[in-house]
């Protein structure tokens, strides 16, 4: 059998990638994409905490979080729409008007 | 039991005008401003002119309980009332001079634009110097003594837009304070023996107790209030504020720098006379400062050029004679000589107010000269005046001072002999001041030249042509007065003062109260014989031979300088005393405590924190991916600090 | 030892490593969509490996097929080009990259430290901890599915709910402003 340790790092990871997008790349898109990785990784461990401690609970958390996931993807990608009908860009540095 | 006095009418009735004046008369006609004025001071006159009448009735001393005030433990004070015949004298000085000192204001202060202002004042004034006249315990009274100090800024200020008024002003009250410093001390120090401030409670305690040798608690006290009585009075060494008090009005010189408020100290004196009788070494100090401060400021009168100035050094000299009599311990003759100086020092300032008038407001002796052929009425009274200040017998002044000199020669010669010469002298500078405005030629300017008027004479130039008489609304209480200063010196005959007096000062260290012997009536000529010298002195050196005043000024030159300028003792204090203050107040506290200590921390508090909101504001750069790197690295922060709590397991 | 579990866990582990690290490294974002597709196909495998049936259809229906479709069309809409080079915030490089790579370091430590080795046993599953009743296939459609619409109802109202103020919010967001017309500004390609 595969120890619940493997899946974690494994999870571990996969975020660590995301968090690693997210501070790395400029386009917004991409950005929001490594998002959702986090969020994947994210569940994966939820999924294996199921697993491991036998309880459904976790997998329900996960559809939960593939909902939310869902919705926050649809209003983020609007919201990318229309900043880019105004800032004509999608590098997220040049969107900086609320600079002090 | 006495029938109530209602006392406590007589200081509230000038304080209702006051109020009235003060908070409607900027409204009111000058009519309606001089009628309340006149009015409540009349009362206050009029209400203790019934309290005379009822005197004989009462059983004294009559006190009036009028409120509560500060019960704290077993020290009590009251708002209440006292009186008995020196309250009832010092009543009717302050009330009778006051109102015809009311009624003189009217005329001179007609065309002053702040005529209700000074109403207002003067009532005020009489007020808190009817509550310390009539205070039974020292705590009211020294709230009547600082009013009145505060009425004698509020009135010395009075044409506060012009420097030399407001800072005389200013001096007038910072000089009196350091005296009430002492005179408070002095207080303390009776509340920590006596335990009480009531004059009834602390003479009951003092009475049993012997006479001090040596320094002790009764010399200590005595020479505190005598502190406090120098600054009010302008003794030596707290004089110099009552010259520049001629900056105010001459209504204002005539009442508070003359007959009311500078007299406040011997009233204090006099009252606490139990302590100071008891007190040999504080009796010599009252003494012998009022016999270096008469003659001193004698000396100084001699070369004045300004006509109340001249007056003013008077004063303090004839104040210094009252605190002689109160040094040897003859009260009631110091008393004597307040009343009669009130009553012709009144009149010298009422009549110098009425001839500054006339002239259209020169003040300068030296511009004057001729004046008695254009206003003979006022020129009448003067002379009246000057001749009872000399000590010309039988007027007023000749009575009381001459008591005073008797007194003093009994105690000790010197202080006859200084107030002797002092006398001649008085007598000299008063008739000089008398020769140089009246007698020879005008020598004011005549044309009609309306920038000459004075700012200090407030009152509006009318086309001058020649000096004109005053109205009688001016020279109504001059010829009162002058009356007063020809009779008033008569309830001294045969010792009928000192009889009034006698359950008040009476002691069990009576000075004898003996019918003139041969060595009074030597003493009475010998003063009477300065008096006339001093008269032909003044007509020979500015009536006959006017050119001698010069040349003997020219021979004397350095001290004839001095004496000019006073000695030169302002100079002195400004430099020992105000200019180090000055200084230490500007540079240690206001630049280095002020400046750098608290503005500097209060200033660096506000760069400290724009320094670091500067470095902190970075966090918000817009910039998105710098957010998320906050965010990351905050986040592993705290995963670390979970892990690392979590380590222990 | 070496099982299919094994094998197979570390082969879909690899597929998702390659897949998010070639995320990281591409630079037109359709590139970095299409990998993402990748990772989440091979989680949906590494979940029926866990025995979650229902969360892999759902991951493969919904997240990949769903969601990373949106994005992709999303990326066509705007004619995402190639990643510009621009400068960034120092503060990410400087803080974010040690921190997260710190943060997982010491994830993956502790994991390791603690988790053990054991296996994941097969048995008797339940809903949660208190409840136990023999369940065939821990995460099939009838184990979720009572589970669902009885101990979690009220979550599952509340993000329908969620969802649908996020459409409503989407298209609101979205809509172009009044009197604009055609699509997103176009850059000029030919």
């Amino acid at each position: 059998m595969v120890p619940l340790s493997y899946y974690l790092v494994l999870s571990g990871i996969l975020f660590a990638c995301g968090v690693a997008g997210f501070l790395i790349k400029r386009n917004i898109i991409t950005i929001f994409m490594s998002i959702e990785l986090m969020l994947n990784g994210v569940n994966l461990s939820f999924v294996a905490f199921a697993a491991h401690w036998h309880v459904l609970a976790g997998q329900i958390f996960v559809f939960f979080v593939m909902v939310v996931a869902a919705a926050e993807a649809a209003v983020g990608l609007a919201i990318i729409i229309a900043v880019y009908r105004t800032r004509e860009t999608l590098n997220v540095d040049q969107v900086n008007l609320l600079k002090l | 039991m006495n029938q109530s006095l209602h006392l406590w009418l007589i200081p509230v009735l000038p304080l209702a005008g006051a109020a009235i004046n003060g908070f409607l008369g900027k409204k009111s006609s000058r009519t309606a401003v001089s009628t309340i004025g006149l009015f409540f001071s009349g009362a206050a006159f009029a209400s203790a002119l019934w309290v005379a009448l009822h005197f004989s009735s009462l059983q004294l001393p009559y006190q009036e309980y009028v409120a509560h005030w500060i019960r704290s433990g077993s020290f009590s004070v009251d708002f209440a009332f006292y009186l008995d015949q020196l309250s009832l004298v010092m009543l009717l000085v302050v009330t009778g001079v006051g109102f015809l000192i009311h009624i003189y204001s009217v005329g001179y202060m007609w065309d002053d634009p702040g005529y209700y202002r000074f109403f207002s004042y003067l009532n005020l004034f009489m007020f808190f110097m009817l509550t310390l006249v009539l205070a039974n315990n020292y705590l009211l009274m020294f709230i009547g003594w600082e009013g009145v100090g505060l009425a004698s800024y509020l009135l010395i200020g009075f044409w506060f837009t012009k420097d030399s008024a407001a800072s005389a002003g200013k001096k007038a009250f910072i000089v009196n304070r350091i005296g009430d410093f002492g005179f408070l001390i002095g207080l303390f120090l009776i509340i920590q023996n006596f335990k009480s401030l009531n004059f009834d409670h602390v003479f009951e305690q003092v009475q049993p107790l012997g006479l001090e040798t040596s320094a002790g608690l009764l010399t200590a006290i005595g020479i505190l209030l005598m502190v406090g009585a120098c600054g009010k009075s302008a003794q030596i060494p707290l004089y110099v504020w009552l010259p520049d008090a001629m900056e105010g009005p001459t209504p204002v010189s005539a009442l508070i720098h003359a007959a009311t408020m500078v007299t406040a100290g011997v009233y204090m004196v006099s009252r606490s006379h139990l302590i100071f009788e008891r007190a040999p070494i504080a009796l010599t100090v009252v003494a012998v400062t009022g016999t270096l401060t008469a003659f001193f400021a004698a000396t100084i009168g001699i070369t004045q050029t300004d006509i109340k100035k001249v007056l003013a050094y008077s004063t303090v000299s004839q104040l210094g004679y009252m605190f002689i009599a109160c040094g040897v311990g003859a009260f009631s003759a110091g008393i004597f000589h307040l009343m009669t100086h009130a009553f012709f020092k009144g009149l010298l300032f009422l009549g110098a107010g009425s001839v500054i008038h006339a002239v259209g407001g020169e003040q300068d002796m030296r511009k004057m000269g001729g004046l008695k052929t254009y206003i003979p009425m006022t020129f009448i009274v003067m002379l009246i005046a000057t001749a009872a200040i000399a000590g010309i017998p039988p007027l007023a002044g000749f009575w009381s001072k001459d008591e005073i000199l008797w007194k003093a020669w009994e105690a000790n010669p010197a202080y006859w002999a200084v107030g002797a010469i002092t006398a001649f002298i008085t007598s000299f500078y008063m008739f000089r001041l008398l020769f140089l405005t009246f007698w020879g030629d005008y020598k004011g300017i005549k044309v009609d030249d309306h920038g000459q008027a004075h700012a200090a004479h407030g009152h509006g130039d009318h086309g001058h042509g020649e000096p004109h008489e005053s109205p009688w609304v001016m020279l109504g209480p001059l010829v009162v007065l002058a009356v007063l200063s020809l009779v008033g010196g008569l309830v001294g005959i045969h010792n009928g003062f000192e009889h009034f007096l006698e359950p008040v000062f009476g002691s069990e260290f009576p000075k004898a109260i003996a019918e003139p012997g041969n060595t009074e009536w030597l003493l009475m000529g010998v003063s009477v014989l300065f008096s006339i010298a001093g008269l032909i002195l003044a007509y020979v050196l500015y009536v006959s031979k006017p050119y001698l005043p010069q040349k003997i000024a020219g021979s004397l030159n350095g001290f004839y300088e001095a004496v000019l300028n006073k000695y030169y003792v302002d100079e002195l204090y400004a430099k020992i005393f105000v200019k180090p203050l000055i200084d230490g107040s500007t540079n240690i506290l206001w630049q280095g405590v002020d400046r750098k200590v608290i503005d500097d921390t209060v200033n660096n508090a506000a760069a400290g924190a724009r320094h670091v909101s500067d470095e902190v504001r970075h966090m918000q750069s817009g910039n998105l991916r710098s957010y998320a790197g906050w965010i990351s690295a905050g986040a592993a922060i705290v995963i670390a600090y979970m892990i690392w709590l979590g380590m222990g397991r | 030892m070496l099982n299919i579990h094994l094998i197979l866990f570390l082969v879909f582990g690899a597929i998702a490593l390659a897949g998010a690290i070639n995320l990281l490294v591409q630079r037109h974002p359709i590139n970095s969509a299409l990998s993402l597709i990748a990772v989440m196909a091979a989680l949906a495998g590494e979940y029926l490996l866990l025995g979650a049936e229902f969360v892999a259809a759902v991951q493969v229906i919904v997240y990949a097929g769903a969601i990373m479709v949106l994005f992709v069309f999303v990326i066509m809409l705007l004619n995402a080009g190639v990643e510009e080079e621009t400068k960034g915030s120092r503060v990410a490089i400087l803080f974010g990259i040690p921190g997260m790579l710190i943060g997982s370091l010491l994830v993956a430590w502790v994991v390791l430290r603690h988790a053990g080795t054991e296996a994941v046993p097969a048995g008797v599953w339940a809903a949660n901890v208190s409840q136990t009743s023999a369940q065939q296939v821990p995460g099939s459609p009838e184990t979720i599915g009572p589970l669902l619409f009885r101990e979690f109802l009220l979550p599952f109202e509340i993000t329908s709910i969620l969802i649908l103020i996020a459409i409503m919010g989407a298209v609101v967001l979205a809509s172009k402003p009044a009197g604009q017309s055609g699509g997103p500004p176009q850059k000029v390609q030919d």
